[in-house]
Parts: C-alpha cells; sequence; structure tokens
C-alpha cells in the first residue's frame, strides 16, 4: 500500500499529491441543497456537477439533484449566457423549483461569464416566473477550497436574500459550518433545549437524511426556506460556526442588515460546545442551560475521566477540513491525548495560528500546516508514526499502509455509515466522538495484545 | 418453487408515455428529446439520435471529455503516473472512485492509490500554468522515478491556452521519461465519449507498437480492448482464457500496464469488449499492425461461451477448438448449477439498464441467463452505431462538437505490418461478420422494449412510475433516487463494490446479488403496520 511513497520529504512547490482538500464548487452545491424547494445548477462542462453530485452522494447515501449548464467547446468560445438562459427556462418548467442556486466553475470564472447579467437580462426576457427566485455564488475552482464554495455560497444567500424589517425579532441565526446534516438537526435541537427560535442556514437535515417511504421526493421536506432566509436580515444576531466555512455570510449579513455577529469554533468538544452554550445564553439572557443538557455534558466528562488510561498521551495525526481540524484538535488535547500531525489542505495562515493556540506549549513538537497534502502526512508519519489518525476516508490508505487505526471524521467519508445520524455537535456529538475513538483504541488493543495480556474488562 | 410466470409490465401504452414524459419539456426541448426515444416496434431501420449534446439545464447522467481520457481509459493503468493539470478537484474526484484494479507487477511500480495534480491557483490561470506543469513533471520525476507519465488538460487549461503538448515534448527530452500530454478539455465533445477517442490517439501515438522486444510466439494471444478491471472482471477472463490457452499481452486498460501496452503489437486478434470507448484503437491497430479484431461480450454465461467460441473460430485450431469446448462444457455446467437457485426467483421479473457506453447491452445478456427481461435500456454516451450498428458508420455526418476531436491518420507500419490470415479468409470472415463487426443494442432487445439515449432525471422517475421495474441498473448519481422508489438499484458502473460480473464466475456473483438486492427483505417493510390495517385502540386488552 502506498508502496511508492519515499520516506524523505523533499520540497514541492508545483506537485500535488493526494489532497486534502477538494474544489469550490462542490461545497457550493451542498450548501444549496440546505434551502428549501432549490435545485443547485452549476454554471460549466457537465462533468463539475456529474462529480459532485457523484461525491455527496458517496458521502450521504441519498439522492443528490443538480443540473448544469452543459457546456461544449462553442459555449467555452462565445460565452455560456445562452447555456445558462437555456438552463434556467427549462429547470423552472421541468422540474419547479422556488430557487435556482448557480455556483461558477473554473471554466466560467475563466471566460469571464457575468452571471447577474446574464440573469437580470433572463428575468427581463421573461425567464424567470413571477415569484422565483436565482441566486448565484462566484466559486473559481482555483481558489481556496471546497470550504471556500461552501462560505461564497452562504455569503449569496445572505447578499441576495435577507432583508432588514423594521422591526427586529428575536431570533438568532446559526450559520452551521460545512458539517453533516446530523449536525444541522443536532444544532435545531441544542437551540431547542436553550428555549430560543432561530434559524439555522443552511440545514440539510431532512434533505440529505431522508427515510425510506417507497416514494421519492425530489425536493425533500427539509432546508430552510427563503422567506426564513428573508428573515435572517431582522435577527437579533449571527453565530458563525467554522470561522473558514461561516463567517463571510455572517460578515455579509450584517453588513446588509446590521445583524451583529460571533464566530465560533464549530462546537466538537465539550470546550467548543461550552462557547456555543455560553453564547447563547448571552444573546438571549438566560443563566444556565437546561439541566438534561448539562447531565449530557457531564456524561461526556465521565466517559473522559473513565477512559483517561487509554487516551492519555496518544500521538495523533488529524487531517481535513480547517474548521473540523481546529476544534476536533483543542477536543482531543483536552482529552489528554497530543496532536503531533495537524493538517488541512485548504489555504489559511490563520488555520495555522489558531491550533498553535490551542496547542500551547506543545506547539512546537507539532507539525502545523495548511494547504498541505496526504502525501506529505504519510511522510511524516513513516519518519515517526502516531498511534491514532482521525481524518476523512483517504486516510484509510496511510492507515492500512502504516497499521495505524483510522477513526473516520469530517468530509467525505465514503466507507462508513453512521456520520449522517449520529452528530458531532454538541456534547452528545461529544459523545458520539469520543465513544468512536474509545472504542478503535480499544480494539487495537485487543488486537494487539499478547495472549496472556489480553483483557476481558477494560 | 417458481411460477414461471410470462414478464410482467404494466400494460402502458408506449408512445402515449414517451408522448406524455416529453410533455413536460419546452415545446423545443421535448422536439429534441423525442429523437433521443425509440420503440422497438418491428419495423426495420429504427433509428436514434445519440452523441448529440445535452440540452443545458436536463439532469443528466453525463460527465465531461476528461472524465472519459483521464477517468475511464488512460487513469486504469496502474504502472504510471497521471498528472492532471488543473484545479484540484478534477483530480480529486477520479481518485479511486471507478474502481479499476490494479495489481503491480514484478517491478513493483504501483500508482493507483495515488492522486497527482498541479493545483493549479488563479495566479497560474493568469499567467499561464505551463511553468507549473514544468515543475509538477519534475518533481513527479524527481520523486518517483516513474516510467511513464500522462498529463491530462482540465477546462481552463485550454482557454488560457497552455500549450501542454510542448511542455510534454521538453520534458520527456530533458528527463528521458515518456511524458503523454492529453488535451481532454472538459468542453470537448458532448460527454465522455470525446475523451475515450482523444486518449486512444495518444495511446496508440506513443505507446502501441513502440516495444518489440519478448517477441511472443504463441499463437494464441490476445489483446483485451476495452475491459477495465471494475472489480477484478478482467481477472475473472483471464483466468477463463488461462484454461484455454489463451495468452493475453494487455489489457486496454483495466490493470493496465504500460509494458504490456508497448508490445500489444503482436496480438494476433484483438477482443473489443466496451465498442464505444477502444473502437478507435481496434480500428488503428488493424490498419497499422494487421491485427484483426472481433467484438466480444463476457457478461453472461451464454455470452461468455459465445465469446469464447468465435476466438476458437477465429484461430481455427482443433486443439484448442476441443480446450474451448472443453472448459466451456465444465464451467457453464459448474455456473448455471449455481445460478439455477436464483433464477428459480427471478424468473419472470424486469429490469432497466442506463448506463454506459456498452453495459446496458452486454448486461442483457446476464439478466437472459438469470430469467429476467430488461424493458427499457440506453446508453449514456454512446454514438448511433452502439445502438444500430457498425453499419450506420458510413452515415453519420460529423457535427460541430464531434469535428472537435482529432481523427489521426493511421497508415501501415513497414516494420510491423504483418497479416495475420490469408486475405480471403479474413474477408470470409468479415462477411460473416465474425470480425469488424457489431450489431448494436438495439437488434438484441425484445419486440415492444423502448430505447432512450442520455436518459433524463424527469424520464427516469417516470419510467418507474409506470413501468414498475423490479429493478434499475444505472450509477451512483441515480441509484438513491431509484431506491427511494422502493426499487433496488444495480450500480453498473462500480458493481455496488462487488463483483467480478465478467465470465462464468462473474455471473454468478450477479446472480447472487441480483436476488440478495430483489428479494431483500427490507423492501417489504416499507409499509408500515399502521400504513397495511387501522390500528384498533382499546383503553384495555383483556
Amino acid at each position: 500500500m502506498l508502496d511508492m511513497t519515499p520516506k524523505d520529504i523533499q520540497e514541492r512547490t508545483a506537485l500535488r499529491i493526494n489532497p486534502a482538500k477538494t474544489c469550490q464548487p462542490i461545497g457550493a452545491m451542498y450548501a444549496s441543497l440546505g434551502i428549501h424547494n432549490c435545485l443547485p445548477h452549476s454554471h460549466g462542462s457537465q462533468g463539475c456537477c456529474s462529480y459532485h453530485r457523484s461525491h455527496l452522494t458517496r458521502h450521504f447515501k441519498e439522492p443528490v439533484v443538480a443540473s448544469t449548464s452543459s457546456f461544449t467547446e462553442g459555449a467555452a468560445v462565445f460565452g455560456g449566457a445562452p447555456n445558462l438562459r437555456q438552463s434556467l427556462k427549462t429547470i423552472f418548467q421541468v422540474y419547479k423549483p422556488d430557487i435556482i442556486a448557480v455556483h461558477t466553475t473554473c471554466l466560467s470564472e475563466t471566460i469571464g461569464d457575468d452571471i447577474p447579467s446574464i440573469v437580470r437580462k433572463a428575468e427581463e426576457d421573461g425567464l424567470i416566473p413571477d415569484g422565483k427566485f436565482v441566486i448565484h455564488a462566484n466559486t473559481p475552482s482555483y481558489v481556496g477550497s471546497n470550504v471556500t464554495g461552501f462560505s461564497n455560497m452562504v455569503k449569496a444567500m445572505v447578499d441576495y436574500l435577507a432583508t432588514r424589517e423594521l422591526k427586529p425579532d428575536s431570533e438568532i441565526n446559526i450559520i452551521p459550518g460545512y458539517v453533516d446534516p446530523a449536525d444541522m438537526r443536532e444544532i435545531k435541537r441544542m437551540l431547542g433545549e436553550l428555549n430560543v427560535t432561530g434559524t439555522v442556514f443552511p440545514d440539510t437535515s431532512d434533505v440529505l437524511d431522508t427515510p425510506m417511504t417507497g416514494s421519492y421526493e425530489m425536493f425533500p421536506k427539509g432546508g430552510v426556506t427563503i422567506d426564513r432566509l428573508m428573515k435572517t436580515g431582522s435577527g437579533k444576531a449571527t453565530i458563525a460556526l467554522g470561522a473558514f466555512a461561516s463567517e463571510a455570510g455572517a460578515q455579509a449579513l450584517e453588513t446588509k442588515c446590521g445583524v451583529p455577529f460571533r464566530v465560533l469554533d464549530l462546537p466538537i468538544g465539550i470546550n467548543a460546545t461550552d462557547q456555543f452554550v455560553k453564547s447563547v445564553l448571552q444573546i438571549t439572557g438566560e443563566q444556565r442551560p437546561s439541566p438534561s443538557m448539562i447531565d449530557d455534558r457531564g456524561r461526556v466528562l465521565d466517559m473522559m475521566t473513565d477512559m483517561q488510561h487509554y487516551l492519555y498521551g496518544k500521538r495523533v495525526a488529524i487531517f481535513g477540513d480547517p474548521d473540523q481540524v481546529i476544534s476536533m484538535t483543542d477536543f482531543l488535547v483536552s482529552a489528554g491525548m497530543r496532536p503531533v500531525y495537524v493538517i488541512t489542505g485548504t489555504p489559511g495562515k490563520r488555520f495555522e495560528e489558531r491550533i498553535k493556540r490551542i496547542l500551547g506549549d506543545d506547539a512546537p513538537n507539532c507539525v502545523v500546516r495548511a494547504s498541505a497534502d496526504l502525501f506529505y502526512l504519510h511522510q511524516l508519519i513513516r519518519n515517526e508514526s502516531v498511534d491514532l489518525m482521525v481524518g476523512n476516508t483517504y486516510g484509510k490508505y496511510i492507515s492500512r499502509a502504516e497499521d495505524i487505526p483510522l477513526v473516520r471524521f469530517g468530509f467525505p467519508i465514503l466507507d462508513r455509515v453512521g456520520h449522517g445520524f449520529f452528530p458531532t455537535f454538541g456534547y452528545q456529538g461529544a459523545m458520539c466522538l469520543l465513544t468512536n475513538i474509545v472504542n478503535t483504541l480499544l480494539d487495537r488493543v485487543d488486537r494487539d495484545s499478547a495472549e496472556e495480556r489480553f483483557e476481558l474488562v477494560m | 418453487m417458481s411460477s414461471r410466470k410470462s414478464y410482467v409490465m404494466p400494460p402502458v401504452d408506449r408512445e402515449e408515455f414517451v408522448r406524455d414524459v416529453c410533455s413536460v419539456y419546452p415545446n423545443k426541448v421535448a422536439k429534441k428529446r423525442l429523437k433521443h426515444i425509440v420503440i422497438k416496434d418491428g419495423s426495420d431501420n429504427l433509428e436514434i439520435e445519440a452523441n448529440v449534446r445535452t440540452v443545458p439545464g436536463i439532469i443528466t447522467q453525463r460527465g465531461c471529455c476528461y472524465a472519459g481520457c483521464k477517468g475511464v481509459v488512460i487513469g486504469p493503468i496502474g504502472d504510471m503516473v497521471h498528472i492532471v493539470h488543473g484545479p484540484i478537484g478534477c483530480s480529486f474526484y477520479a481518485w479511486n472512485t471507478r474502481r479499476n484494479l490494479f495489481k503491480p507487477r514484478e517491478d513493483g511500480a504501483n500508482y493507483m492509490n495515488y492522486c497527482f495534480s498541479t493545483d493549479m491557483q488563479d495566479s497560474d490561470v493568469i499567467f499561464g500554468g505551463e511553468k507549473k506543469l514544468r515543475q509538477a513533471i519534475q518533481e513527479a520525476c524527481d520523486i518517483f522515478k516513474p516510467k511513464a507519465i500522462s498529463v491530462h488538460a482540465t477546462c481552463p487549461v485550454g482557454l488560457i491556452g497552455d500549450d501542454i503538448q510542448a511542455v510534454a515534448r521538453e520534458m520527456t527530452e530533458k528527463t528521458g521519461i515518456l511524458v503523454m500530454a492529453f488535451n481532454c478539455e472538459g468542453y470537448k465533445g458532448v460527454s465522455q465519449s470525446g475523451g475515450h477517442h482523444i486518449a486512444n490517439n495518444k495511446l496508440f501515438e506513443h505507446v502501441v507498437g513502440k516495444d518489440d522486444s519478448n517477441v511472443v510466439d504463441d499463437k494464441f494471444v490476445v489483446n483485451i480492448l476495452g475491459e477495465y478491471n471494475i472489480g477484478g472482471d478482467a481477472w475473472e477472463i483471464e483466468r477463463v482464457f488461462a484454461r484455454c490457452g489463451i495468452r493475453i499481452i494487455s489489457t486496454f486498460s483495466g490493470d493496465g500496464s504500460i509494458d504490456e501496452m508497448r508490445q500489444s503489437h503482436q496480438a494476433n486478434l484483438n477482443l473489443v469488449m466496451c465498442h464505444r470507448s477502444i473502437n478507435y484503437m481496434a480500428e488503428m491497430m488493424e490498419t497499422a499492425f494487421g491485427i484483426p479484431w472481433m467484438k466480444v461480450n463476457f457478461i453472461g454465461v451464454k455470452a461468455m461461451a459465445k465469446s469464447m467460441r468465435k476466438i476458437a473460430k477465429y484461430f481455427d485450431d482443433p486443439d484448442l477448438s476441443r480446450t474451448v469446448e472443453a472448459v466451456i462444457l465444465e464451467e457453464e455446467k459448474e455456473a448455471e448449477n449455481l445460478i439455477d437457485e436464483y433464477r428459480k426467483r427471478l424468473e419472470g421479473k424486469t429490469a432497466m439498464l442506463f448506463v454506459g457506453g456498452s453495459r446496458a447491452h452486454h448486461y442483457q445478456e446476464l439478466f437472459k441467463d438469470l430469467g429476467m427481461e430488461t424493458t427499457v435500456a440506453g446508453f449514456e454516451f454512446a454514438h448511433r452505431d452502439d445502438y444500430e450498428g457498425r453499419q450506420v458508420i458510413p452515415v453519420l455526418k460529423p457535427d460541430a462538437d464531434s469535428r472537435n476531436i482529432e481523427e489521426i491518420k493511421v497508415s501501415s507500419d513497414s516494420e510491423r505490418y504483418r497479416p495475420r490470415l490469408d486475405q480471403h479468409k479474413l474477408e470470409t470472415l468479415k462477411s460473416e461478420q465474425l470480425l469488424n463487426h457489431y450489431e448494436g443494442m438495439m437488434e438484441d432487445m425484445n419486440q415492444g422494449s423502448m430505447i432512450i439515449d442520455d436518459v433524463s432525471h424527469e424520464e427516469l422517475e417516470q419510467l418507474i412510475l409506470k413501468f414498475k421495474p423490479d429493478m434499475v441498473c444505472a450509477g451512483i448519481k441515480d441509484k438513491y433516487i431509484i431506491e427511494k422508489f422502493g426499487v433496488p438499484s444495480k450500480q453498473l458502473h462500480n458493481y455496488d463494490y462487488s463483483g467480478p460480473y465478467a465470465g462464468f464466475r462473474g455471473a454468478v456473483n450477479f446472480a447472487r446479488d441480483v436476488d440478495m438486492m430483489i428479494h431483500n427483505p427490507a423492501w417489504k417493510m416499507i409499509k408500515a403496520p399502521w400504513d397495511i390495517e387501522p390500528t384498533l385502540n382499546a383503553e384495555t386488552v383483556a
């Protein structure tokens, strides 16, 4: 497995090997799916749309529908306006969404298609039925990563739809980050426990975790409604979870509608969840969360103290999208583990700074790198191994090559189930994650222990 | 005991169905789509529109030119480095997602689990990406010292005018390692199909016929073209071939080795599995080296046996024929015995197939082995000849999109051309349609069946609702849509991570998987008890 990877690390300036990121449009497509009755539309060649749909489908094991401008060479040379116009006409007539969320691709970005003016012209020409919406985000694949694309589409929701009514209401807005439906659902559940009404946007719960009923709905019941997106402009405050995925949207909402915001880490692990809960309490003016939430928190801590001897000092490699990696690093440090390699494929100095703050005194002994790849991570591991890897499915090759257990976490997970249903957010999510981490390590202890040291009770 | 029921298709008026399903489209779109749908009604010359643009906005199965070139044809070659020149996504999505399995040869070279990209940034788009590409190739050479490198262009590369061919030539010279560049920008052509052609051309020019060493002196030596070793298909075919004493020099390109491809001009026969993606190579190799080609289908017990007999007939050797017959006798019996159990439960069920450019045809044979009928089928990116047969090729007119894909001029190789049969025999086998012949999918389908090219999401939904098939075979994007209707969907691109399905043993695997999916007890639980009968509420239960 990965036998061609040399131990010696050579500086590379051009060749990316085994990336730890993908391109912007898939993130934009995913965010668009979190709007109710929305069809994501990929303005580019057919392959982009096909690849993004396929990959999202592999991760969620759910239908993912989206349309494409089906560029051919003619469109690439003369511009994609006719393709987008034809698309809008066809989509509204055939698939009847309430809203189309257009994202660009490296092709349409390179030729410089001006989406707003194409859409405006289409509207003037009656191609957009009354009461229907078209929004767009520029998502050049050669800038940032999948996380940037998500962030850009969230911002587009605000730029196009949020409106400030005269009377601000008491609701809060939550931008949940580039996370699974289970986490969006968990955010809503926690808001319920905290007695807050709010709008989570985007929201892919009940879109990408739908039940088997024997009938197919192209637009399932979930997703944030257009109406609620408009009302975000009148919200009392916005909480943006994950700086990379959510800050731009929250910032836009403040600029456009004056809704104040704060940016928090994804509420993964106890510290980050505490911060989230505290922020909500500060906004609502309450003093303490519900008793059941406090109990949940205590139960996670209980597991952390019960099982600490299996966690303490374990060397861990963490990789994936930056917001996830930041919170996970913090969680593992709080569990007594030692992150030694912490990498993301997404560019951003902010990532390295944030991780170093979390690691504190341990930072000099840890390799922290943004814009890195899994080939580099593998080389680090070959030079000095780790006890555990935490990251997405692509880590499985290194895991097998170096015989290191892998806890699957983040996006994408293509080879296991559960991420669609069990949260990583909140105290309950922390319990799911910790269970997974501890059991993975215990399986390894069982596998590796000598017969005479094989334990019944652990 | 099975009921041996006859095929139970709901009595849907096919013509009415086609009219209804197209009525949802804008008028101009409906007119176009109508030409892509054909009802097999007994008339001769059925024509279908294929290999033309998908209407923008229609939700299609299709991908792009890059996917056809790197993803389908070149990517499976496991002992070389494939660098995708472009933003990160294109290489990322094609990274180990297709299940074209590969085992390294003696030299150990194995890049199958690696993903290489120039990870183009905005500055590269603005100032040009040639410098970065050159550097990426250099780094690949320094780190891996591979025997060959491919470079694949993505959409922006063509637009900004990077001359990847010049970079490839320069780097070949500089490093001494073969660098092949493929101009397979995603927007070229109308589907993956253009990419297949581009891949065939470049492989032919730079690889095939370049190594005369290790001259094979066996008589029964073949190449298999258009077999991608999904789930290990090629290995099952190899197993049967080995039993028969037929040697495979190279498979294009499943479990593919560039060294073996370089020697492939020494074969005496080319066997074409996926006609759509590789017929170009078969023709070029015949012209240049004199290797005749024959269309085969190794999917299905009967189809496998038939194809083996065709090969034996070509070589016309009594010993080979005897061996082939003995192997067929044994393998067929073993497979059919095992399939029999499943067949009892599957007989009379119906399937629909919407996939690729050959599988929607090949798998109909396997469904026949199971007693199942294919009621509706269509390809994603095929041309008219894949539907109607190769006799239509002379009348196909190139349009603006197909003209963008280069046709290379091939002439006979003065040193390596060698007739494999005398002229008379060659002509006889051609006229008997043993060689250079593909009858297309439509001929094999039953009267009353439907053929739909580049099926749309809307059409797929309506087909399921109206015809209520027992199984729909498609790809990953369609699978979970179909299954939400309560209908099992077998992925025929990746086999739902099962396989092999080719050959005798593969057919047994397929029968087991189809039976498992159709008879999964969970389907029966979709209706909950309270959906079936009213719940009786009582204050106390005695």
